[in-house]
């Protein structure tokens, strides 16, 4: 096959990934981007009608797309058994609640810690404990800067969600090392996703943030996408632990 | 929904201001403690306790604490 002899550290050719999250925004980026880059992709989110969507924007190939709501653990458990094995996945579902710290209350701390970090690392588990991941693997979390390296008003939930990710990383890199299975996230700043559409910040306040930014714009979703190809590739493949980051400057003022 | 109630809760995100201050006819963006950061106290506390979304658009167009509370009671 020609595609063998092309120097391509980058592709993603003979890749089977599972994507989360891939009914919207980020994952969706991510998914259609892992397609274009070789990828056979096997998409999942709640609604079906979405992600549907997101299966017709893939280039053709072997695709599969699953519905699960991720809080569920028996669907957890029967998505696990349904899939295939796999060569990495992309952990991109999440939610995000703009609450100052004085309104937290259990219940919305506990949905928050549900989705962004229990979800995805029992799902990793399920898979894990089921054989669904194949040597050499990658796995991928979308985390974000906040709860990194730094946070945002109204965004204490949010970040100790994301810093827990960041921290099981580490422990999850150095016990499925052995495997060689490799485990990263990718830190962004604000992507332009409609993760901001429960409008707790008003335009001119979203215009004032941008300008925060050195490179004067948020990020798109494809940037995301191409930081978590490379962590999938084998041209990552000496990198377990890291955190990439993707913020167009934020974290430098 | 008492009018009285809501100017208490209204006030209660204020840490400065005196309670005098507070009436249905303040406008509330002249107030000196006034900043983006009340804002969206006010949104948190108007959906924790009133169970209504109010949207930080919204809430541009109103500048008395009367009319807030008429536009939770719709
Ligand atoms: N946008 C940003 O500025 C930004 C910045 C840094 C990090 N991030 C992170 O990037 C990730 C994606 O964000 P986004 O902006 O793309 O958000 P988004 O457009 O709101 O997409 C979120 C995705 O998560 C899925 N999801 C939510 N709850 C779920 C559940 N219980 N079970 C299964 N799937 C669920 C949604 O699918 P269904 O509704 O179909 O289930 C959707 O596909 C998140 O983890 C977020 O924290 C975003």
């Amino acid at each position: 096959m020609i595609s063998e002899q092309v120097y391509a550290p980058f592709s993603l050719c003979n890749k089977k990934i599972l994507v989360t999250g891939a009914s919207s925004g980020i994952g969706r980026a991510v998914a259609i981007e892992c397609s274009k880059n070789g990828a056979t992709v096997i998409l999942t989110a709640r609604d079906k009608a979405r992600l549907e969507q997101t299966y017709n924007s893939l280039t053709a190939g072997d695709h599969a797309s699953y519905c699960a709501d991720l809080t569920d653990e028996s669907e957890v458990q029967s998505l696990a058994g349904q899939v295939p094995q796999v060569d990495g996945i992309v952990h991109c579902a999440g939610i995000m609640e703009t609450l100052l710290f004085q309104f937290v209350k259990k219940e919305q701390l506990q949905q928050i810690m549900e989705v962004n970090f229990l979800s995805p690392v029992l799902l990793t588990q399920h898979l894990l404990e089921q054989k669904k991941l194949r040597k050499n693997s990658s796995i991928v979390f979308i985390s974000s800067i906040a709860g990194v390296t730094c946070s945002g008003i109204g965004n204490s939930m949010y970040s100790a969600s994301k810093g827990a990710i960041n921290g099981i990383i580490k422990g999850m890199a150095l016990d499925l090392a052995p495997k060689n299975i490799r485990v990263n996230s990718v830190i962004p700043g604000m992507i332009e996703t409609g993760f901001f559409k429960e409008g707790l910040i008003s335009e001119s306040q979203v215009a004032e943030d941008k300008n925060r930014y050195p490179l004067k714009r948020y990020g798109k979703p494809e940037e995301v996408a191409f930081a978590a190809i490379y962590l999938l590739s084998d041209a990552a493949g000496w990198v377990t632990g890291s955190n990439l980051l993707i913020d167009g400057g934020y974290t430098l003022l | 929904m008492e009018l009285n109630d809501f100017i208490k809760d209204f006030a209660d995100q204020f840490d400065e201001t005196d309670f005098s201050e507070f009436a249905a006819e303040t406008k509330f963006r002249e107030l000196e403690e006034w900043s983006s950061l009340t804002g969206l106290a006010l949104l948190n506390m108007i959906k924790a306790k009133y169970k209504i979304h109010v949207t930080a658009e919204q809430l541009l167009k109103i500048s008395t604490i009367g009319e807030l509370f008429n536009f939770i009671q719709q």
